[in-house]
């Protein structure tokens, strides 16, 4: 080994100071996250749910709230998972539910995050005024707690999933705005934009150009926590009868469960499924992001137990390599 | 390896590391970040380590007071302490050795003070830690200490963002000198300050070095400011030590092309103006070979025009070459 | 005393936003709940009643401005209208009488959730790689994967149906005459457990992993490895330098957290039947009870402001930076 030359490398100076460090941390990112046991851990529960909610009309062809069977049966082999208190097939409402579930948590998830990416852009490259601005509203919609927020919106907009995606927007684009304008800054300062903004670039190409690219990794776990925040959210706001009553979700299910009286009667089965669902679907993207964040920040990596670096076992490798 | 024992002070080294090797364990490959470096410090004597940055200097000075972090391992070599192996010693051992005999000024004041605590708190914790004194004797200790580096008293209620940079400096400073260590590390103490605080903050190091007597290891890119305040140096690159002997004979007659080089890229404090010339672009060494003596107490790592390489992608034009040709002389 | 004063600014901002929002919602929302609910209780009102909840829900012929400063003069007047579904209760009434049992059970899961996630984070972050490193983070974050409301009803089938070891709804027991006796305030606290229980374990872990990922920062700053050089006991580098660090952005979360919190803790209260505001959310969403959900909305966000402005009382305290500032 050439030590001489291995300190050398990482001090020079980049030669060329508008140098875009884009391509390669990208590719390391990806690779990063290919071989990270929580990443894949994650993508592979989403996956089964992504399949699963694909596949329920297959599945379980027809309406899955009619009724199939005898009310509140205990799991057996016609019905996995048990019938509701009005004889519904649970896994088949659990089944349906997914596609509610998802396809608010990823709608609210992708809207909120690309609001973010707009306020905290602008907030970081235009600064002054518009960012003073920006960042107040930013932070009242954040500090404005959630829930009764949320109820309210909830109560006096007509009823529908429509409703409930743009109620869930409103209250969840300030946190990732926040996230996104302190790293769009920390970006806005690098010499490269500089030298952009100098050579005359325009400025919504040098937003979406040259500061986005440079943000992936934290413009995707953005995206994650507000899917987590969508799914959690929506299920809240059915849970209290704000939600459209009349589809099949996981948070509706649960709101049946509990008008039921499923919890007092013991039948645990019909309150269960649902909510270990909306747990996995969390985790599983709360690991990604996890492993994201390791990718990223290498300081949180876990630490490889540390071999034993005696003399004799390190010292001769040394002595031979360095002749 | 043979390193002359011949140091400023007396025969009986303070501090004497042998062939210390520290790598970086990374997750696929490890980088050797010191390479089997040997050097020893007498009593009262002035110990420098150049080099530019990156070359291991400040990793030596973490390793004499086992304060690296991971992944940073000591993978081979000894360092002793007045006789004691530091590297043996258990976690209490190590703590009681720490800042009792040796102490550390850190590259950067502001950082290395908890912005949190007052100056007084920071300085009373080393007396009551070390010395089981009550906080009340510990104020009183801590307020000599700032009148020594010329502080106002009062500051001990102040944190440290109140200070201005050279303030925290000589606060860090008299922090260090508390319990009289017999070795003070200096790692680039003045890198941060401007050069009128710079010279005020050597004058002072020099003036408690001679009232104390404490030996120094001093660490510095800054060649005039080292040959001025050392007896003895070493001249490090790329985790190995390239040349040592007096600090004089290296100012006077630098062997190794990268002393030479490094004596050339800084401007004399006195004396007439000189063109500066330094290291070429992209000129690398590399395999550096153990020290042999060329003078008595002057060692140099032999080299020949195979150790020199440019590195690969530049241009190697005649300009550079004519510049090698200059830099090997 | 600057940012103090900024920051008070900030809030009373934020206030004032969300009382137009009250205000502009059933103004200019589409279709027409008002008078869905109308139509619901008109017969048990008497007509002033009704003239002052119109008023109070914009159903009004005088021009907007003017209807805006009447608002605001009632709301800072403490007239919130009268009930729909508690009628006819004023609005401010009911929620007197119910803050006080979500203050006890928000404040005592907030600050024992607080509490013991910074400890857990600062303990890891400090043994990286140790047991409590590698085995309380992935079990945390898996319990606080779940929905507030579903772990509330899984503790209280299992804990209470099941097992029968505390009691399942309300916020003490039937018939039980309230005052500072022994016997009421353990039967409070009996009732307390499972909502503050669940509260706890579905916020404990993102405290946890907010102070060990500080901390982890903040074990790299100089000043760390200064406290180690100077040769400082571990348990006194770790409280006094790293955490006492580290604990600066846990502070300010912590008002971000807040919110959550509460809307955990109203959902929660909703499953345990317990008399605090969130119970009486649901009931009003329920009764299409509009004046009282506003009537929530605002108190909820004067609490959580108020809250937030003790947090930042604490966090100059804390930080000697800001204060010179």
């Amino acid at each position: 080994m050439a030590t001489a030359i291995l300190q050398q490398s990482g001090t020079t100076p980049g030669k060329t100071p508008a140098a875009k460090p884009k391509t390669k941390p990208n590719r390391s990112f990806v690779h990063g996250l290919a071989t990270n046991k929580k990443a894949l851990v994650g993508m592979a529960v989403m996956a089964v749910f992504i399949g699963l909610a694909l596949l329920a009309p297959v599945l379980f062809p027809g309406d899955p709230s009619r009724i199939t069977a005898m009310a509140s049966l205990e799991p057996d082999a016609d019905h996995w998972l048990g019938t509701t208190a009005k004889g519904q097939d649970v896994l088949a409402l659990t089944v349906h539910g997914a596609r509610s579930s998802l396809l608010v948590g990823l709608t609210v998830g992708f809207a909120s995050t690309f609001i973010g990416i707009l306020v905290g852009l602008a907030s970081a490259y235009f600064g002054r005024f518009i960012d003073e601005a920006l960042s107040l509203v930013t932070n009242v919609f954040l500090l404005l707690p959630g829930l009764p927020l949320l109820v309210i919106l909830a109560a006096f907009l007509p009823p529908g999933l429509g409703t409930v995606i743009l109620v869930l927007i409103i209250t969840g684009w300030a946190g990732s705005a926040r996230v996104l304008r302190s790293q769009a800054l920390s970006i806005r300062s690098k010499d490269f934009v500089a030298a952009a903004v100098v050579s005359g670039e325009r400025a919504g190409r040098i937003m979406f150009r040259e500061i986005l690219p440079n943000m992936a990794s934290i413009v995707m776990g953005t995206l994650l926590a507000c899917v987590v925040y969508g799914i959690g959210a929506q299920a809240g706001l059915e849970f209290l009868g704000l939600g459209d009553v009349s589809t099949v979700s996981w948070g509706n299910n649960l709101f049946w469960a509990g008008n039921e009286g499923a919890l007092l009667t013991g039948s645990w089965w019909v309150f269960v499924p649902s909510g270990v669902c909306i747990a996995l679907v969390a985790f599983a993207l709360a690991l990604i992001n996890y492993a994201v964040d390791e990718v990223t920040n290498p300081r949180l990596r876990k630490i490889k137990t540390p071999r034993p670096a005696t003399a004799e076992t390190l010292a001769p490798i040394e002595r031979s390599a360095a002749k | 390896m043979t390193v002359s024992q011949t140091s400023f002070g007396s025969h009986e080294p303070v501090l004497d590391v042998q062939d210390l090797t520290v790598k970086y364990i990374g997750d696929s490959r490890s980088t050797t970040a010191v390479d089997r470096v040997s050097f020893s410090i007498g009593t009262g004597e002035v110990f420098g380590l150049a080099g530019e940055s990156g070359c291991g200097k400040s990793t030596i000075a973490n390793s004499i007071m086992r304060l690296l972090k991971d992944p940073a391992k000591i993978a081979a070599g000894s360092i002793s302490f007045g006789g004691r192996d530091v590297l043996a010693m258990s976690p209490e051992e190590l703590r009681r050795f720490r800042w009792q005999d040796v102490a550390m000024v850190f590259q950067s004041a502001m950082n290395s003070l908890n912005p949190v605590l007052t100056i007084g708190e920071q300085i009373v914790d080393i007396f009551t830690t070390h010395a089981g004194l009550s906080r009340k004797e510990s104020l009183r200790r801590a307020g000599e200490l700032l009148e020594l580096v010329r502080i106002d008293p009062a500051r001990l209620k102040s944190y440290p963002h109140q200070l201005s940079g050279g303030m925290r400096q000589r606060a860090v400073i008299a922090m260090a000198v508390a319990l009289k260590p017999s070795l003070l590390i200096l790692d680039e103490p003045t890198t941060a300050l401007d050069v009128v605080v710079q010279q005020e903050i050597m004058a002072q190091i020099k003036e408690l070095q001679r009232e104390l007597g404490f030996s120094v290891l001093f660490i510095t890119h800054d060649m005039s400011l080292m040959v001025e305040l050392s007896h003895r140096m070493a001249v490090m690159y790329g985790g190995r030590i390239v040349e040592t002997a007096r600090a004089h004979d290296v100012y006077a007659d630098p062997r190794h092309p990268y002393t030479q080089a490094l004596m050339g890229a800084f401007p004399p404090l006195t004396g007439p103006r000189v063109p500066l010339s330094g290291l070429p672009d992209g000129v690398k060494f590399r395999n550096i070979p153990d020290l042999a003596e060329v003078a008595p107490g002057h060692l140099v790592a032999p080299f020949g025009a195979g150790d020199l390489s440019i590195a690969h992608g530049t241009q190697a034009t005649d300009d550079e070459d004519a510049a090698l040709e200059g830099a090997i002389r | 005393m600057r940012f103090i004063l900024r920051r008070l600014g900030f809030y009373l901002i934020a206030f004032w936003a969300s009382i137009t929002l009250n205000f502009l919602l059933p103004r200019f929302m589409p279709g027409d709940p008002v008078s869905r609910m109308f139509a619901r209780s008109q017969d048990r009102m008497q007509p002033e009643q009704i003239e002052a909840l119109r008023k109070l829900l914009g159903v009004d012929d005088r021009p907007i401005w003017e209807q805006y400063v009447d608002y605001m003069h009632n709301i800072f007047t403490g007239q919130m209208g009268v009930s729909i579904s508690r009628f006819p209760t004023p609005v401010t009434e009911v929620i007197s009488a119910q803050i006080g049992w979500t203050l006890l059970l928000g404040g005592t899961a907030l600050v024992i959730a607080a509490v013991v996630g910074n400890l857990l984070g600062i303990l890891a972050a400090w043994r990286r790689g140790g047991a409590i490193d590698s085995a309380l983070p992935p079990v945390l974050v898996f319990i606080g994967s779940f929905p507030y409301f579903w772990l509330a009803m899984g503790a209280l089938y299992l804990f209470g149906v099941v097992l029968g070891w505390f009691p399942i709804r309300h916020a003490f027991t039937d018939g039980l005459e309230p005052g500072f006796t022994w016997e009421f305030i353990g039967d409070v606290g009996a009732h307390l457990v499972l909502p503050a229980l669940t509260i706890v374990l579905v916020s404990i872990g993102g405290w946890m992993l907010g102070m060990r990922n500080t901390m982890i920062a903040t074990n790299s700053e100089d000043y760390i490895t200064m406290a180690e050089a100077k040769g400082l006991r571990p348990g006194r580098i770790m409280l006094r330098y790293a955490a006492r660090n580290a604990m600066l952005p846990s502070v300010t979360s912590f008002g971000m957290g807040l919110g959550f919190v509460v809307g955990g803790a109203l959902l929660t209260e909703v499953v345990f039947a317990y008399p605090g505001v969130g119970y009486q959310l649901l009931n009003a969403v329920q009764g299409l009870d509009y004046p009282l959900m506003q009537g929530l909305f605002l108190t909820i966000t004067a609490a959580v402001l108020l809250a937030n402005f003790l947090v930042d009382i604490l966090y100059v305290r804390l930080d000697p930076r800001v204060r010179s500032n």
